[in-house]
Order: C-alpha cells, then structure tokens, then sequence
C-alpha cells in the first residue's frame, strides 16, 4: 500500500496527489512516469511525474478525473492508501544546454511539463513557457512555471485568460516575432501535440513530444502503447515516452488512444449510477 | 465407471464443450479418488522406469505412483515435492505428451501412465487436506535476491529458502507467478491455485516484492552492493510481443497476444465492468499463430462472445507446436483453423479499426537438409477475410531491461542471458535461468533450471562463507 499524504483539486475535475513513495522519490528523473492501481479491480493507469521529494520520500501526480479509475483516485483523501504502484518508468528526457528551449504544455500536460522546465533550466537553458488550457479557471501551475522560465505565455480556447486561442497559435506567433529555439518540448492532448509539431516543422526546429497512448503493463510487454515514428513501430513506455514529435504519427495515436471510448464510457455510467445509489 | 485395461487411460471428466465456452471455469475437472487409484493400478513399476528420464526434474514417478495405489496420497505428495515445488501447476500445464508419458513404455502398446493427471490429482488432494511445510535448514545468514516470481523464480527462491538462506524475490507486476498469473488463463489453470502454490513458496520463508522493476529502481549491480545481497537470480522471461510489421498493424481492434492476455487474465477483463479493465472483441476474431499461446487467446476470445474464431497459421496442421490436449480442447470448442495461410495486410474503416485481413494462400516445400518443410506463398493466391479483431501471437522476445542496465552481462545476439553449465552469467554471483535464458520455452524447463540455479548458488553461497 501507498500512502497519500496529500490531495486536493487545483482545478474543476483536476486533482494533485501526493504519495509517500520515497525509493520512487530517489529515482525519479524528468520525464519519467509511473503505473498506479487504486484498489484490487483496479486498472494500471500512467501518470507522469509532476514532482517529487527526497527528502519528504514523494512524489507528486497530476490528473483529469475522466474515467472511472481516476475518479477513483480522485476521491482519495490524505490518509487513503493505493495498492500498487510502479516506477519511475520511461526513459528520462534528456536533459542539457540547447540554448534556447521552448516549453509547450497544454491542459493537465502542463504539470507534466514543469519537471522538464525546471531540469531544463538547471542545465542553463533559457527557457520559454507557454501553457494554455480550455478556460482560465482549467491553467494549473502557473506558478511553477513562472519559477522556472524566462518567460511565461499563456492562452486559453476562450480568452478567459492570455492570448485567446492555442498554445500552437502562441508558439507560432513567438516564431513569426523572430524568436529562436534550439529545441521545442510539447506535453498535452495529441491533439496539441500534433499542432505543436506542424508548427515547428517548417523551421526545423527539434521538436520533442511526450506520448500518452493507452498502456497496460508499462514495461514493454504487452505492445498496447505502440506508435508509429518514422515508420517505425515503437513501445511507448520503454522506446519513449519521448519521441521526435515530427516524426510521430499523431493520428494513429489519437485513434489509438479512443480504441477503448465506448467501454469507458460504460462504466462511468454504471458507476456513476452505483454511487447514486449509495447515497 | 468405465471398465479398467492396463492399455487405456482413465479418461479425465471435463467440461462439456457447449458448456464451457461460455465460462472461465476450468475445463477439465481432476480424477476424483477413485479415477486415481484405477490410473496409478496401470503402472508396471518398471525396475528402470523410462519415464523418469523424460522428467526435467527427475521426479520419482513409480514411487509417488505406488504410493497412490497404497491410498498414501500425503506420502506421495511429500515425494513429488522433494522436486518440485508446484506440483498443482505442473499437472496442468506441462507437455507430459513431450516428456514423461512420451517415454513410458505402456505408449508402446496403448496410452501411457497419465503421470500428469496423477500430479494434479494428489496437488489437489494436497490443497484440500492441508500443506505441509517442510522442515527449513538452520539460517546461513546470507541473503539472495530473485528478479522475477515466474516458474523459474519461484522455485529458485522456494529450495533456496529451504537450504536455509534469506529470498526476496522482486516482481514488476502486481501479482506474482509470472505467465501463470497473466499469461496462462482461468479456464486452464486457476489463479486460485497459482496463488496457493505461491502461497506455499511465502509459507516457507521467501519475501515477495511486487511492483519492483529491477533496472529501473534497482540495477543488479545495486542490489549486491547497497541493498546487500550476496547473489542475484534472474528470471525475467519473455515479454515483447513480435509483430509481423505488415501494414495496418496498428490499427484497433489488433492486439499482441500479450495485451489480450493480460488484460483478460491478469486484469480479469472478463469481469469488466466489475473489474476496471475494458476488452473488446468483435464478432470474428482472427489469431495469428498456432502456440499454446493462439490456442489460449482463440479460447478466451471465444468465451468473450465472439462468433467466429480463426486460428490462421502459415503451415499446415502436423507442424502447429501448440500441446496436442489444447487444440483437441480448441477443436471440439469450435475454434476454425485455416492452415497454409498467411496474414500480409490489414485494412481498417475511416476510425481507424481493423475490417479486413488480406492473406495468401502457403505451400510446403519438400524438406529441405534439416528435414524441415517451409511455407511459401503461392503467387496471386491473395485474399481477403472480414475480422474485426485480430490477435497476433506469433512470439515473444527476451525481456531486455536488465540487459540494458547491468554492465559486464553478456547476452546472446537474440537478447538471451549467457549462462555456464551452473547457471552463472558472465558476473560472479549473479545467476539466470528460464526463458531469459532459453528463449520461450515451457514452465518446467524454467522450474528444472530454477533447481540446478539454487544448487549453484547455494555452493556459492557456502563456499563463500
Ligand atoms: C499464454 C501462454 C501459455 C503458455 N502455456 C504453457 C503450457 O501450457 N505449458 C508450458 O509448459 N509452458 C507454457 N507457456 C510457457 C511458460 O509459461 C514459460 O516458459 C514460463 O512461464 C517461463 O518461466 P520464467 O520463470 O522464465 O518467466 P515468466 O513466467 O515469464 O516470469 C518472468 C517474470 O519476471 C517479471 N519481470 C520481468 N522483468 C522484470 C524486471 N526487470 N524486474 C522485476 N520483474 C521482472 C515478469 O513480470 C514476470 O512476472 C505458456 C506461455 C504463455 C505466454
Ligand atoms: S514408465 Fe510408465 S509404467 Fe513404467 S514406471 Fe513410469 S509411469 Fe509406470
Ligand atoms: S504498455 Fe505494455 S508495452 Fe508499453
């Protein structure tokens, strides 16, 4: 069992944990991700590190209450306890002095994105944020990211906050302004992942995207994650999850990731209506 | 009851067929006492039993088998279990047709001695009756770390901690046992009972970690030197599926045989939505490959509501190495084979799932210098079926991580451990045995090399004092 030892909602739907995993704590590189399980019927769900502490032995996730099993973990309390959890998987980002760096994050991705910041900026790279989310009150870690980066641009879908639109439309902007980046790192929805990499292509730009396609096991035995870069087939969880964002075929991932929708789906409704009964 | 000929086996009663394919039971349902004592009467207690030999653990068959014709079924266990520590595993799931039974000589005149029938049923009795913990050696106060709870972890870990020494054994999953927790299905071997002869193995000492993926959180070098242990064993097994990289591989609704089993069996999918995780499986199912592992994903995705289960294999059906038992068990379930045919392509709908498989239709040479026939494609013989779930079982490679992250290991070109005639890898100290080592291969040929690995290690250990 692992303990929680905090847990509370920095935005509607988005929860920050953090669990007392101290030899996790120890290991934990940015980029690198872990496997979790609430209970015994529980699902393995991939969460990137958000943060850790070695000297408090934790670490720190962050995540969209979508389906049941992070619904789950959402009603987790500080005290509760998850039964499994597994890491730091995944190859760390690799982390030195490009120079300039340009840190996209988009959504709940935006957590994921400020242990790459911050490590980025310890190896002396100027270091450009943008994080954008559906509306205002959806940014989450501001803050952090303002710690860690030379600038910070934001952008919501609506205007509610920043420049109104994408983070995409902000990264080309800042190109078009004259900006220049030695290396580009997007971390959200494939979706923006996808926009970040058309956005870069043309200036041939380094472009590195941290994949999130289904997974089960995590340590490369099952093939669930697999994503085609440069024709290639590859395990998310043990090639990446990084990859040359120009090189990925976003479309596949972006079906990939819905294989399982309907099922999904389902069983929140099923939940959803069990919990109505408890009640 | 049916009559008794020495030449006949005592059939095992099983599930009926229309029955089964709609639960994850188990399908055969063990020899009650009776059917037992009518089978061991069968064995001649050769002077020089033949099928000893076949044993890769060397279990004294005539012995435990007269033992079961006295009634002394607590006594034959106790023997069986000198060695070998997962007798109910084994009586399942071991080849006997390839081993024991093949050598014994009522095979020259009828069935063979049902050797593993006779395992299972005392296992079995066993569980019923109370285990029995052996008497454990005094403590050595040395300490071996086991890098994965597979078979060949297991028993390992179980003979060392007999002999008296400290085992932790370090599992990535979340449930211990290996393909036996997640590969291997219900209805061929229950958890229940991987979970009680792992239970066995805790109960005479050995500690087991999951969620512990040695290479990531510790490396083997780590572990003998800050985590203090003095030898290392790893049992790591096979783990990423081969695909056939023809086009639309991707596409959903295509599965490695890997991911369809684990979820259905480790993450119990055929219990969704109880159990979190989903499964889908369409209407006509098509498993690439003819392995014990296709015959197990054809039965699962049959019990998974699918209409039409294709087992598609590119050679014919003398050469398919799945157990004899399981494609018997496949046929009469009603699982279609389409033998000299080889999947080339897949072709999907505009959301990206799979639709339709494109195959060729395969010949047999004549065989060539090693005897063996090759499959060819007949030219222009394409094809094309409607499925709408494929699941590719055509192998698995080595598990790679700790060969990537422990320096001085050698490693074969196929991503296998090298090991010496004792088990060691080319690192003093560290041992590996099963299909790490061996490549894919069967439960007890990673138990028997878990046996000669603990017998080196416990030299080791000892001369090391
Ligand atoms: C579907 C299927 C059906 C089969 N049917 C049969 C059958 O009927 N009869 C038969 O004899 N054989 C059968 N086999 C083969 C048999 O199961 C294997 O040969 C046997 O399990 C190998 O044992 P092992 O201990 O070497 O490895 P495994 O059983 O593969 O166990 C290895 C364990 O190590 C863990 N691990 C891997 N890497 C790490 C790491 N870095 N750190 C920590 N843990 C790690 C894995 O999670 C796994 O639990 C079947 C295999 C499959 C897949
Ligand atoms: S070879 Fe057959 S008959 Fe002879 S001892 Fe072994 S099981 Fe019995
Ligand atoms: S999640 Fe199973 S191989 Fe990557």
């Amino acid at each position: 069992m692992y303990r929680i030892v905090e847990s509370r909602e920095i935005a509607p739907a988005v929860k920050l944990i953090r669990i007392l995993a101290p030899e996790i704590a120890r290991k934990a590189q940015p980029g690198q991700f872990v496997i979790l399980r609430v209970d015994a019927m529980g699902e393995r769900i991939p969460l990137t590190l958000a943060d850790w502490n070695i000297t408090e032995g934790t670490i720190t996730l962050v995540f969209l209450e979508v389906g049941v099993s992070t619904r789950k973990l959402g009603e987790l309390k500080e005290g509760d306890a998850i039964l499994d959890l597994l890491g730091p998987l995944g190859n760390p980002t690799d982390v030195r002095n490009y120079g300039t760096v340009c840190i996209v994050g988009g959504g709940v991705g935006i957590a994921a994105a400020y242990p790459i910041a911050r490590a980025l900026k310890r190896a002396r790279n100027k270091v450009i944020s943008i994080i954008g989310a559906r509306t205002a009150k959806l940014l989450i870690f501001e803050e952090e990211m303002r710690r860690c980066s030379d600038e910070v641009h934001i952008s919501t879908d609506d205007g509610t906050k920043g420049y109104k639109g994408f983070v995409s439309d902000v990264l080309r902007k800042l190109l078009q302004e004259g900006y220049g980046f030695d290396m580009v790192y997007a971390v959200g929805p494939a979706v923006m992942m996808r926009a970040v990499a058309e956005v870069t292509r043309p200036y041939n730009i380094k472009t590195i995207a941290s994949l999130n396609p289904i997974m089960v096991d995590g340590m490369g035995m099952c093939g669930a994650c697999r994503v085609t870069v440069g024709g290639k087939t590859m395990f998310a969880c043990v090639n990446g999850p990084e990859f040359d964002a120009h090189k990925v075929d976003f479309t596949e991932l972006i079906r990939r990731q819905m294989a399982f929708i309907q099922e999904e789906r389902m069983a929140l409704e099923l939940w959803e209506a069990n919990k109505r009964g408890d009640e | 009851m049916n009559k008794w000929n020495r030449f006949k086996a005592v059939p095992i009663p099983k599930q009926p067929p229309q029955v089964r394919i709609y639960n994850f039971n188990e399908v055969a349902l063990g020899y009650s006492e009776e059917q037992a004592l009518m089978e061991a009467e069968r064995c001649l207690q050769c002077a020089n039993p033949q099928c000893v030999l076949g044993c890769p653990v060397e279990i004294d068959i005539p012995t435990f088998i007269r033992l079961i014709k006295e009634g002394k079924f607590r006594e034959a266990i106790v023997k069986i279990k000198e060695k070998n520590n997962l007798p109910a595993i084994c009586g399942r799931v071991c080849p006997q047709e390839d081993q024991c039974q093949k050598y014994c000589v009522l095979s020259k005149r009828g069935d063979p001695v049902q050797i593993g029938r006779l395992e299972r049923f005392l296992a079995d009795w066993e569980r019923e009756h109370n285990v029995e913990i052996p008497e454990k050696k005094p403590s050595t106060g040395k300490c071996v770390a086991v890098v994965g709870s597979g078979p060949a972890g297991l028993t390992v870990a179980g003979d060392l901690a007999k002999l008296g020494h400290e085992v932790v054994i370090f599992e990535a999953l979340h449930e211990p046992g290996g393909v036996l927790m997640y590969g291997i299905p219900e209805f061929r071997l229950p958890k229940s009972i991987v979970q009680a002869e792992i239970e066995y193995i805790k109960r005479l000492g050995v500690t087991i970690k999951t969620n512990i993926l040695v290479g990531r959180l510790y490396t083997v070098q780590e572990l003998l030197s800050d985590e203090g242990f003095d030898a290392v064993f790893i049992g790591t097994g096979a783990g990423p599926p081969i695909f056939m990289g023809i086009p639309g591989e991707n596409l959903c609704g295509i599965y490695s045989a890997n991911e369809f089993l684990i979820r259905v069996n480790l993450m119990r999918s055929y219990l969704f939505p109880r159990w979190d995780t989903p499964i889908k499986v369409g209407d006509r199912v098509a498993v690439i490959g003819a392995g014990n592992v296709a015959m197990d994903a054809s039965r699962c995705a049959l019990r998974l509501g699918a209409k039409e289960v294709h087992i598609v294999y590119r050679r014919s059906r003398t050469e398919m190495p799945a157990r004899k038992e399981e494609i018997e068990n496949a046929e009469e379930e009603g699982i279609i084979f389409d033998f000299l045919t080889l999947p080339v392509a897949y072709h999907g709908d505009e959301s990206g799932w799979v639709k339709k498989m494109e195959c060729i239709r395969m010949q047999l040479t004549e065989p060539d210098e090693t005897g063996r026939r090759r499959p060819v494609p007949i030219e222009g013989s394409n094809f094309m079926m409607d499925i709408d779930t494929v699941i590719v079982a055509i192998g698995r490679r080595p598990n790679p991580l700790i060969q990537q992250t422990t320096p001085g290991l050698r490693v074969a070109e196929d991503g296998t451990i090298i090991v010496d005639e004792n088990m060691q890898t080319s690192i003093k100290g560290v041992y590996a045995g099963g299909d790490i080592v061996t490549g894919e291969a069967t439960v007890i040929s990673a138990m028997g090399a878990g046996k000669k690995a603990a017998k080196s290690i416990h030299k080791y250990l000892m001369g090391n004092k």
